[in-house]
C-alpha cells in the first residue's frame, strides 16, 4: 500500500513538472523550424513532412479495394491547401535542369513533385468516374415517372467511357503505378514538365521507357550507342541563362 | 447497468424504435441483435425494466460485386424502425449497397390437431381418417422470428452513410456519397433520385454528403449535411430533383482557428432533427451545434465535446482519427444532447441550464447498479487524482454510436463491441 502511494506521489510530481512540455512537443513538432515557434497560430508554411504524410495517406486510401470517398475528397482538398501555401516556395525554377546543386534539386524535386500531384489527383478522381461507369452496366429498370430521375443516372457518355476503360476493376492499380512512376522518375521524367521542358528533349541520357525513345534517329541513336560505350563524354544540354 | 453481446463484433449503429420498448443493434459482421425491455412487474420493482435479447438475425452477408471486383461489406451502417402499426416490429437496416426491411413477429401459438399431418408432421393415409376435427391453436414457447420482407438494392454506387423514414409512413430515404434516392416501401425495383451532387467532372468533385434525415412532421423537406460543413434544406415541393436546396446552413470560419485541418474537423458526421421539429444539431469533430430551421447564417448553440485536441489535430490527422464520424442525439423532451468522444467517454449537455457532464462506459468503472461518476480531462498544469490527462487517452475506444430512449432517460451506448445501457437512478 506504501509503495503504491508513494508511485503515485511520484507520478503526479513528474506531471506537475513536465505537462507543458509534453503539450507543445505534439503541437509543433510538424511546424516549419524556419517559422517562429508560436504553439496556438496555424503555421503559413507546412513542413515537407506534412506533404509527405498527405501524400503517402492518398495513396494508402487508394490502395483500398473501395476507396472511401470522403476520406478521399477531405485527402485531396487538404493536400490542395498544403500545395496551395507551398506554392510561392515551389515556383522558384519555372525550367528545372537537371539538379546541379541540393538546393535546386530540393526545389525542383518539389516542384515536379507538385505538378506530378496535382495532375495525379485530377485523373484519380477521373478514374473514379470510369469506375462508376462500369458498375452502372448492371443497373435494373429505372423509373419512368415526371417526378424524380431515374435512379443511378446513367450519364449520357457511358458507353464511350466504358470502352476506354479497362474491363476490370484494376483502374486504380494501373492509376496507382502511375502516381509512382511520376513521383519516382519525376527528376528525369521529361514529360511531367512539358511546358518548361523544351530545354531537355533532345537530352541524350533519357530513359529506355520513354516513347521518344522510338522517334530517335540514326545520329541520336549512334550518340547514345557512343556515350554507353564511354567513348564520348557526356554533353549537357545548355540550360536558362548561360 | 450493462449488456455485453457475446461475439466479438464491433457494433456500428443503436437506435430504440418509438416506443422505447425495443433497442436494436447492428454490427460489423452484418449482424442485428434486437433488446426488449421487460414488462415492469409488481413484484419485481426494483428491476425496472431491463432490456434482454429478444432477436438475433443475420440480416446482411458479405457480398462480391463481380464487375469491380470488390467485395461489399456486410456491417450494417444504420438501423431504423417504422411506427408500430400492428403486431409485428418492422426495420430497415443497411450495409453500403443495399436497403433491407425486415419483419420481426412473435410466435406463440401452434396449431394442433390436423386432419391429414399426424403430430411429427407425417402425412396420414386419407383412407385412415374417419373423423374431421378443427385444429385448434395451442400455446407454445416464444418463439421470435425476423424475415426479410424487401430488398432494395443496386440504387446506390457510392456507400450508403444513412436512411430515414418519412412522415407518411410510405416512404423513406437513403442516402450516399454523392447521391439521395426516395424509396416506396412496396416498390424495390425503383427509387426517385432526389439529390445528385456528382459534378459532370469527377475532377471537381471537391464535397459529398455525409448524412440526410427526413423533417419528423413534415414529409415534403429533409435535410442532408456534407463534408465541407454545410446544411441543406430541401422541400420536395419545390421540385422533383432537390439539387437547389430551400435553406444553406453554414457558420462563417474563425479566422483565428484556421488551419489545414480546417475543413476536415468541419466536415458534419451527423445530422439530427429534434423531435419537435424546429431544430437541427450536427456533429463535426470537436463540436456540437445546434441550428434554428429560421436561421440559417449560425448555429444558435455550440458545444464544445472535446477542445482540448484543437492542439492535437496533426497527430490525429496521423492516425487517422480524425476522419473519425460521431454521432450525436437528443433527449426526448428535446432538452439534452449526447455524443460520444474517445477513451470511451461520452458528454451530455444540458441546454437549459448549459451544464455538462462526461461519463465512461467500461466495465473496470462501473458495476451493475452503480452510480456513474463523472469525469474530467485534464488539459494542462496540475492533473487532479480523478483526472486523466488528455496525453493518456486511448483514442482506439471511441464512442461513436449512441441512443436515447423516447421518452425516458435511459441511454445505450455502444463501445466498441459491448453494449452498455444506462438508467436514471429510481428513488
Amino acid at each position: 500500500m506504501m509503495l503504491s502511494k508513494g508511485l503515485k506521489r511520484k507520478r503526479e510530481e513528474e506531471e506537475e513538472e513536465e505537462p507543458e512540455k509534453e503539450a507543445l512537443a505534439v503541437d509543433t513538432w510538424w511546424l516549419d523550424p524556419r517559422l517562429p515557434a508560436v504553439a496556438q497560430a496555424p503555421p503559413a508554411v507546412p513542413s515537407n513532412s506534412l506533404l509527405d504524410l498527405s501524400v503517402l495517406k492518398l495513396h494508402h486510401s487508394l490502395r483500398q479495394s473501395e476507396p472511401d470517398l470522403r476520406h478521399l475528397v477531405l485527402l485531396v482538398n487538404t493536400l490542395r491547401r498544403i500545395q496551395a501555401s507551398m506554392e510561392p516556395e515551389a515556383t522558384l525554377p519555372s525550367v528545372p535542369s537537371p539538379p546541379e546543386a541540393p538546393g535546386v534539386a530540393a526545389d525542383s524535386l518539389l516542384a515536379s513533385s507538385d505538378a506530378a500531384l496535382s495532375a495525379s489527383m485530377a485523373s484519380l478522381l477521373e478514374d473514379l468516374s470510369h469506375i462508376e461507369g462500369l458498375s452502372q452496366a448492371p443497373q435494373p429498370l429505372v423509373d419512368e415517372g415526371p417526378p424524380g430521375r431515374p435512379s443511378g443516372g446513367a450519364p449520357p457518355g457511358l458507353g464511350a467511357l466504358d470502352l476506354l476503360g479497362p474491363a476490370t476493376g484494376c483502374l486504380l492499380d494501373d492509376e496507382l503505378k502511375g502516381l509512382f512512376e511520376d513521383i519516382d522518375t519525376s527528376m528525369y521524367d521529361s514529360e511531367l514538365w512539358a511546358p518548361a521542358s523544351e530545354g531537355l528533349k533532345p537530352g541524350p541520357e533519357d530513359g529506355p521507357g520513354k516513347e521518344e525513345g522510338l522517334e530517335l534517329d540514326e545520329a541520336q541513336l549512334d550518340y547514345l550507342l557512343d556515350v554507353l560505350v564511354g567513348t564520348q563524354a557526356l554533353e549537357r544540354p545548355p540550360g536558362p541563362g548561360r | 447497468m450493462e449488456l455485453k453481446t457475446t461475439r466479438a463484433d464491433i457494433i456500428s449503429t443503436v437506435e430504440f424504435n418509438h416506443t422505447g420498448e425495443l433497442l436494436a443493434t447492428g454490427d460489423k459482421g452484418g449482424r442485428v441483435v434486437i433488446f426488449q425491455r421487460e414488462q415492469e412487474s409488481k413484484n419485481q420493482v426494483h428491476r425496472r425494466g431491463e432490456y434482454n435479447v429478444y432477436s438475433t438475425f443475420q440480416s446482411h452477408e458479405p457480398e462480391f460485386d463481380y464487375l469491380k471486383s470488390l467485395e461489399i461489406e456486410e456491417k450494417i451502417n444504420k438501423i431504423r424502425w417504422l411506427p408500430q402499426q400492428n403486431a409485428a416490429y418492422f426495420l430497415l437496416s443497411t450495409n453500403d449497397k443495399t436497403v433491407k426491411l425486415w419483419k420481426v413477429s412473435e410466435r406463440d401459438k401452434r396449431p394442433e390437431g390436423y386432419n391429414l399431418k399426424d403430430e411429427e408432421g407425417r402425412l396420414r393415409d386419407p383412407a385412415t381418417i374417419t373423423t374431421l376435427r378443427v385444429p385448434v391453436l395451442r400455446p407454445m414457447d416464444l418463439m421470435v422470428e425476423a424475415t426479410p420482407r424487401r430488398v432494395f438494392a443496386n440504387a446506390h454506387t457510392y456507400h450508403i452513410n444513412s436512411i430515414s423514414v418519412n412522415s407518411d409512413y410510405e416512404t423513406y430515404m437513403s442516402a450516399d456519397d454523392l447521391r439521395i434516392n426516395l424509396w416506396n416501401f412496396e416498390i424495390t425495383n425503383q427509387s426517385f433520385n432526389i439529390v445528385d451532387i456528382k459534378p459532370a467532372n469527377m475532377e471537381e468533385l471537391t464535397e459529398v454528403i455525409t448524412a440526410a434525415e427526413f423533417h419528423p412532421h413534415h414529409c415534403n423537406t429533409f435535410v442532408y449535411s456534407s463534408s465541407k460543413g454545410t446544411i441543406r434544406l430541401c422541400d420536395m415541393r419545390a421540385s422533383a430533383l432537390c439539387d437547389r436546396h430551400t435553406k444553406f446552413f453554414e457558420e462563417p470560419e474563425d479566422p483565428s482557428n484556421r488551419s489545414f485541418f480546417s475543413e476536415i474537423i468541419s466536415s458534419i458526421s451527423d445530422v439530427k432533427f429534434s423531435h419537435s421539429g424546429r431544430y437541427i444539431m450536427t456533429r463535426d469533430y470537436l463540436t456540437v451545434k445546434v441550428w434554428d430551421l429560421n436561421m440559417e447564417n449560425r448555429p444558435i448553440e455550440t458545444y464544445q465535446v472535446h477542445d482540448y485536441l484543437r492542439s492535437k489535430l496533426c497527430s490525429l490527422y496521423e492516425n487517422d482519427c480524425i476522419f473519425d464520424k460521431f454521432e450525436c442525439v437528443w433527449n426526448g423532451s428535446d432538452s439534452v444532447i449526447m455524443t460520444g468522444s474517445y477513451n470511451n467517454f461520452f458528454r451530455m449537455f444540458d441546454r437549459n441550464t448549459k451544464r455538462d457532464v462526461t461519463l465512461e462506459a467500461s466495465r473496470e468503472n462501473s458495476k451493475p447498479r452503480a452510480i456513474l461518476k463523472p469525469r474530467k480531462v485534464c488539459v494542462g498544469g496540475k492533473r487532479r487524482k480523478d483526472e486523466i490527462s488528455v496525453d493518456s487517452l486511448d483514442f482506439s475506444k471511441k464512442i461513436l454510436h449512441t441512443a436515447w430512449h423516447p421518452s425516458e432517460n435511459i441511454i445505450a451506448v455502444a463501445a466498441t463491441n459491448n453494449l452498455y445501457i444506462f438508467q436514471d437512478k429510481v428513488n
